[in-house]
């Protein structure tokens, strides 16, 4: 599932470690959901927006709106 | 490379069970092969050393249900799978051979063994995942 966290953590001037450290998981869970290799849970995902105060589908992309 | 809360529990009862493991497989050997125990004595001689070895796969479950992190529980589950697949498919040959009388008989404990070599192949399989895609 492709995601726009990269950019928003970039915009931020968080390292991973540190959005890893405010998610409480590891830096590398937040590197395999930047690059898509990992979708993660429905919790997660709604821990995520809330943190960028943001709405679920701003950060991650609707695999059916993909193509 | 930081362990989250439940890998570093998990460390600790592994290093913590093959100290028991050690200090109990070397007196049941001793004892048993020179034949100084018998009956039910030797039963429970014998059968000790399997405990913490059962104590691994244990740890390891207590390490699913206690890590937080998604993903490196996720990677655990991968890992436990492809060590399942070893050992399955190393008892599955191996014993349609032995069955044919090809190969001979193998110990049964040769199999959690096959298991926690297949936990490595696992892990380095994670790894190659983890470099190819990132």
């Amino acid at each position: 599932m492709n995601n726009h966290l990269r950019a928003l953590r970039a915009d931020r001037g968080w390292s991973q470690q540190h959005l890893g450290d405010l998610l409480e998981v590891s830096r590398q869970s937040v590197n395999a959901i930047e690059t898509g290799r990992y979708d993660p849970s429905l919790p997660l995902a709604f821990k995520i927006a809330e943190l960028f105060d943001l709405a679920i589908e701003d950060v991650f992309t609707s695999p059916s709106k993909e193509q | 490379m930081r362990f989250s809360p439940a890998q570093r529990r998990y460390n600790r009862r592994v290093i913590l069970l093959a100290l028991i493991y050690v200090t109990l497989l070397f007196p049941a050997v001793y004892l048993l092969d020179r034949h100084l125990v018998s009956g039910p004595v030797a039963y429970i001689v014998g059968i000790l050393p399997a405990f913490p070895v059962i104590g691994f796969f244990v740890a390891i479950g207590a390490c699913l249900v206690e890590e937080t992190d998604e993903y490196q529980r996720m990677l655990l589950v991968r890992q436990s799978l492809i060590a399942t697949g070893v050992a399955m498919t190393g008892a599955t040959m191996w014993g349609f051979l032995e069955g044919f009388e090809l190969l001979p008989h193998l110990v049964g404990y040769a199999w959690p063994i096959l298991w926690f070599a297949g936990l490595g192949v696992g892990g380095c399989i994670n790894k190659l995942i983890e470099r190819r895609e990132a």
